[in-house]
């Protein structure tokens, strides 16, 4: 009989470890589903996992992923580690881009070096708003923001579709539902020349450090790690849950908006239904996946960004539907999470009575 | 037909798919687990119950198979959250993640595909009533899904079993300590909800839409997590609640025959800002999540 002890101390050499045992695992597992189903092992994974790094074209692309991913990431586990679970960034993100989309819009001949500042504020204003009803919901009804949060995104796609097929339409777009391209104004400007890296994935560098000075250094941050880990405690000292509660959503929310702003006034210039391949979703797995730190984090959205690009590669090279980087995503959450438990357990064999 | 015969005749079905999901999710909460996976294991077990169909194996063979995929997805959240004693929400959110990855994988080359649903069968006799006529002819599986809520509401009711379920939810320590096997128990749970969805997957793609479309069950495993809030953990009132969103979801529909002027969105969103109104009324009232709340929900258990 095989059982779980609890060890003594935290093993850090396996927190450090269990990132990269579960990447393995996942890899493993992975390439044997993708034989099972016909294709080229080896062709798959210089696709999917090399590719991205082998030339700057590919590596800027993965920089231009990592920009929401990190962002989004940075403010949910602010909130994941206070037991916040928003799982309604991708919500938040539409938000975000529509509230953004608003000003070209609406003033399509508007110029002037003010445009794409007031979008991105706009779009984090946007995704704020939309963590409100969340929060208001948990704090004061009660109820859990795991649903509310959610069902919150599914109504964001369709608030998308109803703009996108109506009010927003490009008259011009030969009724595609999208709205009009943006001007030149309305586009942040380009970080690496040559590229379509824009600046604002400064911005996201910039809140990770913002997001480790907060959670690491400062005593907001302390209070939020201890109503993460002991409610009790934390009541007994008077940190108050329910500024935790909003903290949590409405940095989540703000960071999750401005990421769909820059989306918009970035790489796709327009509003448009692909406007978020699911980077909402994929930032739940990001911040696990970085140990829910800010540094970790960093790391975490860089690879998550590249199976993103090298998934495109192996749709193209090894015919490899894009659902197979789903499926990767989600066993690497699984693998990682099935590795930290041996971070706080050890296993032990015993005889007598089975647990 | 009017608005409210169509709504009769059609709430049951569009019920299920909520019903069966909400049923399982039910006992497995009951016995302490939160399972957020629900949503991925109800889209693996859609995808698998349509291809078995459509490669000509039957709707009985489809079920049994759609059953045994949620059950897959089923061990292995219920190994991680249950056995490595894993953090539950995390766990959940993962294999939703993945079931729905897999089910985009495995429907990839189904798409827009349709197939044939199953027969209605008319209650004899009642059938024939005015307006609520149409309540009494269903197909197959939803009589036998009215069947499964009365078998569940009397196992908790009546049954041995029902009680330990019940003792392992609300003070796991105390029943572990009179014998019975904690962890066991919630594995055997798990199982049952993930197969309860994979069931209600089955249902919604290759009965009530039999057809393949990407994402097709839309966030049905959401709202049957959050009938399970709704019912406060009782199955009649989980089975009202199916009935509620079974008849919201038919809104659109009605509004295209009796010619409203609503946004087709608006009405497309209308079963999850019902779900937030519910939701936000239910949870207020502290005293009724008290009495019928599970006391260890979403703790895992180590002796």
């Amino acid at each position: 009989m095989i059982r779980l002890v609890r060890r003594d101390r935290a093993s850090r050499k396996l927190a450090v470890a269990a990132p990269l045992l579960a990447l393995a695992a996942a890899i493993l597992s992975n390439l044997i589903l993708f034989v099972a189903m016909g294709k080229d092992p080896a062709a798959v994974f210089y696709a999917l996992l090399l590719e991205p790094f082998m030339t700057w074209s590919g590596f800027s692309e993965v920089l231009l992923k990592t920009g929401p991913l990190l962002l989004i990431a940075q403010g949910l586990a602010i909130g994941f580690r206070a037991k916040v679970f928003n799982i309604g960034a991708e919500g938040q993100f539409i938000l975000g881009a529509i509230f953004a989309s608003a000003i070209p819009v609406y003033f399509p001949q508007a110029t002037g070096g003010w445009i794409w500042p007031a979008m991105l504020i706009m779009g984090a204003i946007g995704g704020a708003l939309w963590a409100v009803v969340p929060a208001f919901w948990r704090v004061r009804l009660n109820a859990n923001e795991i649903l509310v949060t959610l069902m919150m995104s599914l109504i964001a796609v369709q608030l998308l579709n109803y703009l996108l097929l109506g009010p927003w339409k490009d008259p011009m777009g030969f009724n595609f539902p999208q709205s009009v391209m943006f001007q030149y104004d309305a586009m942040i400007p380009i970080l690496l020349p040559g590229t379509r890296v824009n600046v604002s994935l400064l911005l996201a560098f910039v809140a990770a450090l913002l997001a480790w000075i907060y959670m690491q250094r400062s005593f907001g941050g302390y209070q939020f790690l201890v109503g993460g880990l002991a409610p009790n405690a934390a009541t007994y000292a008077g940190f108050s849950q329910s500024r935790a509660i909003w903290l949590s959503l409405l940095i989540g929310g703000f960071a999750a908006g401005l990421a769909g702003a820059a989306e918009v006034a970035g790489p796709i210039g327009q509003l448009q239904r692909s406007i978020s391949t699911g980077y909402g979703y994929a930032a739940i797995i990001v911040a696990y996946l970085g140990g829910l730190h800010p540094v970790g984090i960093v790391a975490s959205s860089l690879l998550m960004a590249a199976l993103y690009i090298g998934g495109d590669n192996a749709m193209v090279s090894a015919d490899l539907p894009v659902a197979a980087v789903r499926v990767f995503q989600g066993s690497l959450l699984v693998c990682y999470l099935a590795a930290i438990t041996f971070v706080r357990f050890r296993l032990v064999r015993t005889k007598g009575a089975p647990a | 037909m009017s608005g409210i015969e169509f709504i009769l005749a059609g709430m049951l079905a569009a019920a299920t798919p909520f019903l069966l999901a909400a049923l399982g999710e039910l006992v497995v909460e009951r016995a302490g687990v939160l399972n957020l996976g629900l949503e991925g294991m109800m889209a693996f077990g859609a995808a698998i119950g349509f291809i078995v169909v459509y490669e000509g194996g039957g709707h009985f063979a489809a079920f049994v198979a759609a059953g045994f995929a949620g059950v897959g997805l089923a061990l292995i959240f219920g190994g991680l959250a249950v056995g490595l004693r894993a953090n539950q929400v995390a766990v959940g959110l993962a294999v939703g993640i993945l079931g729905q990855g897999l089910s985009s994988l495995v429907g990839n080359s189904y798409e827009s595909l349709t197939i044939t649903g199953l027969p209605k069968l008319a209650f004899p006799g009642l059938s024939d009533l005015p307006v609520v006529g149409g309540l009494f002819v269903q197909d197959i599986i939803v009589w036998l899904s009215l069947i499964a809520t009365a078998l569940i509401w009397a196992m908790f009711r009546y049954s041995r079993l029902g009680l330990i379920l019940r003792a392992i939810g609300e003070n796991p320590a105390a029943a572990r300590a009179i014998g019975y096997r904690v962890n066991a128990l919630r594995l055997c749970a798990v199982m049952f909800g993930g197969a309860m969805a994979g069931f209600a997957g089955a249902y919604a793609a290759t009965v009530y839409t039999p057809l393949w479309a990407d994402g097709m069950i839309a966030g049905r495993g959401w709202i049957a997590l959050a009938l399970v809030v709704f019912g406060t953990w009782l199955t009649g009132r989980i089975f009202f609640g199916a009935c509620l969103f079974g008849a919201v979801s038919l809104a659109s529909l009605v509004a295209q025959t009796e010619g409203w002027a609503v946004p087709s969105q608006l009405l497309s969103s209308l079963p999850y800002i019902v779900a937030i109104v519910v939701l936000g009324i239910i949870t207020s009232n502290k005293r009724l999540l008290k009495i019928n709340g599970v006391a260890s929900l979403g703790e895992p258990f180590g002796p």
